[in-house]
């Protein structure tokens, strides 16, 4: 079934224009796990997801991919390995779902090449998995926020990649389709054995999704292993610079962040 | 790599079905174009001041030597009609090219500046240098492919908005066509009749030379703009999507400019700059086809009809007669005002 894929930074150096962003990071990324990168904002989150998906050029160091530098693949190739889904892909006006997920296949498609059986199953797959089999002929732009992004997350589907990354999929999304998604996500995960790379911005949501956690900060990875492992109260002050206090999760046995800022905040607080 | 998650049958088939359902309904459509394309060309060639039956023009066509017919239809009618179709379906490809590359009905190159620069080329260089044939192509190609990478610098700031690419485009083209209308007005032995070509694109006199580097370039860019047709829909999505999916996106957009830009230069240097027919063949056919598909061809055949069809409406539905860019300019202009009320009106800035 699924091949696992050992995807893994060695001394990774990146930056746009003259700014540096992330600097001589290393990491692998646990094969059929689901990985989550937590940071503040601007930490260079995205840009790592962007480099390891080979979008972005390393100023040093490299991406390797089952012992293959990523940017020495040909694109075609590694799109059919590792698929991307960035923050705000765009949808041509008035495209139907079933066009937009098809879209999914380009990277197995020849220049002039057919549309096969094989296509025609990958999208309806896509569709079934993501439940969006009854949204086929509606147009993307007139979707709820979570229904299209589920749609998104249905063409990255149609790829049909070991390796998922995704760029902060449940951002614009109200809770119930946050959880809806990461579930989403989860199911493919466990089902499929796919390999999932994500951004997230909430740490709960991450801690309780994640199988692996890392914390990116100062440009490097700050710390890495499961959420219990990384979550603790001198990791979030030193990644976010935000003093919390963090319980068990009594839903998950998850680690829980619970902030602490300078209002609402009990005068004797608990004993630590 | 992943077994294809089992998919239940029906839903399979669903999806087949729509998929050849949208596909034959564009097949359809994309045929019926090119049945009234060859229509309109045959009807060019028959009617005119004269009336020439098909046996006629059938017979000229093959060579024979058929008074009267020989000389209107074989020297007048038909290269005129041929440029119509190559230069319009050129004008066509290029501007829907241009406009689903940068996401904007408004990217169409006659707007932002790129036939401008061919047709200013052309005029200097047949006005002021005198030069001619080939000459005027290659003197177009290099000044619509300067232009072009000069309103792609000016406009880069941390990649390319389209917005600040149109209006920098626009701002360009007006200049190029003060230039066109300076060269013009210098040139005191020609008539308006020639001047009209180069302001706003005129199918006039058409010689079969002016004719032949419009096919060639045609057949050599077509096919090229063509095979990039699954990249420019993966770059529908937003550069990052598209790389994600497997494209060379930068390597893909250089090729097809070049192409698209040859495409344009190459036809303006032979018919003018023939008013909004690129930038209304894309919206057109994509009102026929619905959103989803590749709009290269039908924009094209629209780019084609569009041109034959204004072009004998110039010269026989009124008293006098136009050149083929006043009635195309006459069509476009109503839309751009509506483009831009309605992107006005939706919130955008341009």
């Amino acid at each position: 079934m699924t091949t696992y894929h050992t995807l893994a930074a060695e001394n990774l150096t990146l930056g746009y224009g003259d700014r540096v962003v992330v600097t001589s990071l290393d990491l692998a990324v646990p094969p059929g796990a689901i990985t989550v990168v937590v940071g503040a904002n601007a930490c260079g989150k995205s840009t790592l997801l962007r480099s390891l998906s080979r979008l972005l050029a390393p100023r040093e160091g490299r991406v390797v991919l089952d012992g293959k530098e990523v940017h020495r693949t040909p694109a075609k190739k590694l799109a059919r390995t590792l698929g991307l889904l960035p923050q705000s892909p765009v949808a041509p006006e008035g495209i139907t779902v079933l066009d937009l997920v098809s879209r999914g296949r380009h990277p197995h498609q020849g220049v002039f090449s057919r549309w096969t059986a094989a296509d025609d199953a990958a999208v309806a797959a896509a569709l079934e998995a993501t439940r969006t089999t009854d949204l086929a002929d509606r147009a993307v732009d007139e979707l709820s926020g979570g229904q299209r992004q589920r749609v998104w997350i249905a063409m990255a589907l149609a790829q049909q990649t070991d390796l998922l990354l995704l760029d902060e999929p449940t951002t614009f999304l109200d809770a119930s389709h946050q959880i809806e998604v990461l579930d989403l996500l989860t199911d493919l995960n466990r089902d499929r054995g796919t390999t999932i790379v994500m951004v997230l911005h909430d740490l709960n949501l991450a801690a309780r999704y994640a199988d692996h956690l890392i914390a990116l900060a100062g440009r490097r990875l700050h710390a890495s292993g499961t959420p219990a492992e990384v979550l603790t109260e001198e990791n979030v002050r030193t990644v976010f610079g935000l003093d919390s206090r963090v319980i068990e999760d009594p839903v998950s046995g998850r680690p829980l962040v619970l902030p602490i800022g300078r209002h609402h905040v009990r005068t004797a607080p608990a004993a630590t | 790599m992943n077994a294809p998650a089992a998919a239940r049958p029906d839903v399979v088939q669903a999806v087949a079905r729509g998929r050849r359902r949208r596909a034959s309904r564009r097949l359809l459509i994309v045929l019926t174009l090119a049945a009234l394309v060859a229509a309109g060309f045959a009807v060019t060639l028959m009617a005119g001041r004269t009336f020439y039956p098909p046996e006629d023009v059938v017979r000229v066509i093959l060579g024979e030597r058929v008074p009267g017919a020989t000389f209107t239809v074989g020297r007048l009618r038909l290269p005129r009609a041929v440029l119509a179709v190559a230069a319009g379906f050129s004008f066509g490809l290029a501007g829907v090219t241009f406009q689903t590359m940068l996401r904007n009905p408004l990217a169409s190159p006659d707007i932002i500046g790129i036939s401008s620069g061919a047709s200013a080329a052309a005029a200097v260089a047949i006005v002021s240098f005198s030069l001619g044939g080939p000459e005027v192509s290659v003197f177009a190609i290099v000044s619509a492919l300067a232009v072009a990478m000069l309103i792609y610098a000016l406009a880069f700031r941390d990649g390319v908005a389209g917005t600040r690419l149109i209006l920098i485009g626009i701002g360009i083209s007006a200049m190029l066509e003060s230039l066109t209308a300076y060269v013009l007005s210098r040139a005191a032995e020609w008539d308006l009749q020639e001047a009209m070509r180069w302001l706003t694109g005129s199918l006039n006199g058409t010689t079969w030379q002016q004719v032949l580097p419009v096919l060639g370039a045609l057949a050599v860019l077509a096919p090229v703009l063509l095979s990039r047709a699954r990249d420019l829909s993966a770059m529908q999505l937003g550069d990052d999507t598209a790389a994600a999916l497997g494209v060379r996106v930068e390597r893909s957009r250089v090729a097809v400019i070049v192409a698209a830009v040859g495409l344009i230069a190459f036809a303006t240097a032979a018919a003018g700059p023939i008013a909004f027919v690129a930038f209304l063949s894309g919206p057109i056919a994509a009102r026929l086809l619905g959103p989803g598909g590749s709009l290269l061809v039908p924009a094209g055949l629209v780019g084609a009809l569009l041109v034959l069809a204004a072009d004998f409406a110039g010269q026989f539905a009124f008293g006098t007669r136009f050149p083929v860019g006043v009635i195309t300019g006459v069509l476009g202009a109503p839309y751009l005002v509506y483009l831009i009320v309605r992107t006005h009106r939706a919130g955008g800035s341009i």
